[in-house]
């Protein structure tokens, strides 16, 4: 489904953050990213989720090279992945319903569709009473839950966390992590970076370890 | 067969599920703005006011400038006109021509000049009097100065200068025509500053919308990001702002109609006493129809070109952050 092919991303100034990355990644696989702090692992996500290009080498989603995708066609590229990101990146002044159902506002469904899958995927992330809720009554953990929910609304092909966890306690970082896994259980591929290779060890599947912007361990 | 249909028939149902959502996601957008608005109606009302000024100001220049025009040709024929009579014409025969035109209904008074006396003002006239002493005998007409009623009726004059044109004495019947060609060169300055007004105002509202909805872009950074993440495209996140560009500009326009009407019924007053004084020679010109879909046309451009000019100068830089 994914694949790097020799890959190097060059910031405008400073080193290589990738160098020569080549791997690849099946339809349904769990993949955890790791590495230390300034390996790569956010470079490498956002060169899947064209928030970056690479210098060089080939990105290929489901075949296609993403690298050279044409500015207009980007919308339709991220339309296909779900990201969640470490400070969660809710609107404050949007309720919790609002939140999750704007993926499926911005891909033009009908108000009717959207309220049945907004309180499924609440329903699946367990908070199914705080749909008038702002984030701002939400606990962190909750927050961060909502933002899996918003994720995984749209039914994306493809799931990319960095560093889902990166403010959670251990006990509310395996919760997260469950939740992740129930996900690629029925079949989403799902790219997690993170720093917490306990939580790695505990839920088992593939790890990719980054170094310096190369690839150490797969 | 019937398989192949009902594929079809589910294409097309999705097709217009799809359009459907579309109108509604774009009525969502356009109520939406608009309660954004009515969220900050202090700052709304305020951008709504300049907008509708400057929206009312060059309509009511340029109905002013209408009604001035009506007006001076209103006055074409009731002005002043003299009646020069052909040479060899004698004085009785010239007098008697005055005594006909002064029993004219629609003649207020005559004015007599013979042509001994013009030749007279001639000769009192520094440069002209050797000239003058010059000549043997007097070649200047005697002219007849004709000051209509003030409620003359523009066609029975004309007629009346029709009829003195063909009149076996009469030379020429000469319009007095200095002050009209002066006020109608000040109407035609004016109508070209209601121009320049209505362009320098036009390009002030579009820098005020514009500036509205730059900083509301701003306020709503993290949603355009956020969005943007989420595989909106660049006409869902350009959407919303064009929308509030579209309210400025109608509100705006609505208010200009509504500041126009007030002026004109506070100038109500005065302009029925002119067009009394003229005689009821003109029609006033108000606002009307037209005038009216033209301010809410121009508020609408206006809005609209404000809103795009903000959101292509700055939603593009807005690129998520991660
Ligand atoms: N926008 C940028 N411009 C310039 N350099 C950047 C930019 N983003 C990242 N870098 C550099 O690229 C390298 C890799 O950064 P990256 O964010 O991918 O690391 P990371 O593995 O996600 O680290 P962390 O665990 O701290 O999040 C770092 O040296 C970083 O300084
Ligand atoms: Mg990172």
């Amino acid at each position: 489904m994914i694949r790097f092919d020799k890959v190097t991303k060059r910031y405008n100034q400073g080193r290589d953050a990738l160098r020569n990355v080549s791997f690849d990644i099946d339809s349904g696989e769990l993949i955890f990213l790791t590495g230390h702090s300034g390996a790569g692992k956010s470079t490498l996500l956002k060169l899947i989720t064209l928030i970056e290009r690479p210098t060089h080498g080939q990105v290929l989603v489901e075949g296609r090279n993403i690298g050279r995708l044409p500015r207009q066609r980007i919308p339709a590229h991220r339309r296909q992945i779900g990201m969640v990101f470490q400070d969660h990146k809710l609107l404050k002044d949007r309720t919790v319903f609002e939140n999750i159902a704007l993926p499926m506002v911005i891909a033009n469904y009908a108000q009717r569709e959207i309220r049945g899958r907004v309180r499924a995927a609440l329903d699946y992330v367990g908070l199914q009473n705080k749909e008038t809720h702002t984030p701002a009554m939400l606990s962190t953990g909750e927050q961060q839950r909502i933002g899996i929910a918003r994720a995984i609304v749209a039914r994306p092909k493809l799931l990319i966390a960095d560093e889902p966890t990166g403010n959670l306690d251990p006990q509310l970082s395996l919760d997260i992590m469950n939740l992740f896994r129930r996900f690629n259980e029925v079949g989403v591929t799902m790219l997690i970076a993170t720093h917490d290779l306990g939580l790695i060890e505990q839920l088992g599947g593939r790890l990719i370890v980054l170094e310096n912007g190369e690839i150490k361990a797969d | 067969m019937v398989k192949l249909r009902r594929t079809e028939e589910l294409t097309e149902l999705r097709m217009l599920r799809t359009v459907n959502n579309y109108l509604i996601r774009h009525a969502q957008n356009c109520l939406g703005a608009l309660g954004n608005m009515v969220r900050k109606p202090i700052a709304s009302m305020l951008t709504i006011t300049v907008i509708g000024i400057a929206l009312a100001l060059p309509s009511a220049l340029s109905i002013i400038v209408r009604n001035g025009q009506a007006l001076a040709g209103g006055l074409e024929d009731l002005r002043d006109f003299s009646v020069y009579t052909k040479p060899g014409v004698s004085l009785g025969q010239a007098e008697d021509l005055r005594t006909r035109i002064d029993n004219e209904t629609v003649v207020r008074s005559t004015q007599f000049i013979s042509a001994s006396e013009a030749l007279e003002e001639f000769r009192d006239d520094e440069e002209l009097s050797d000239l003058v002493r010059a000549l043997t005998d007097n070649p200047l007409p005697h002219t007849i100065v004709v000051r209509p009623t003030l409620d003359a009726q523009p066609a029975t004059l004309k007629a009346l200068k029709n009829l003195l044109v063909q009149h076996p004495l009469v030379d020429l019947v000469k319009l007095d025509t200095e002050w009209v060609q002066r006020f109608s060169a000040i109407l035609d300055f004016a109508r070209r500053a209601v121009w320049v007004a209505t362009i320098l105002l036009g390009g002030a509202v579009i820098i005020i919308i514009g500036n509205t909805i730059r900083l509301d872009i701003e306020n709503r950074r993290a949603e355009i990001e956020v969005s943007k993440l989420f595989g909106a495209s660049d006409g869902f996140v350009r959407r919303p702002f064009l929308y509030t560009g579209f309210w400025y500009g109608l509100f705006g326009g609505i208010l200009a109609s509504l500041l126009l009407v007030l002026s004109m019924w506070l100038l109500n007053g005065p302009v029925e006493r002119l067009i009394r004084l003229y005689g009821g020679g003109f029609e006033p010109f108000g606002i009307d129809g037209r005038t009216l879909l033209t301010i809410f046309s121009i508020g609408l451009l206006v809005g609209l070109s404000g809103a795009w000019l903000a959101v292509a100068r700055h939603l593009a830089a807005i690129q998520p952050r991660v």
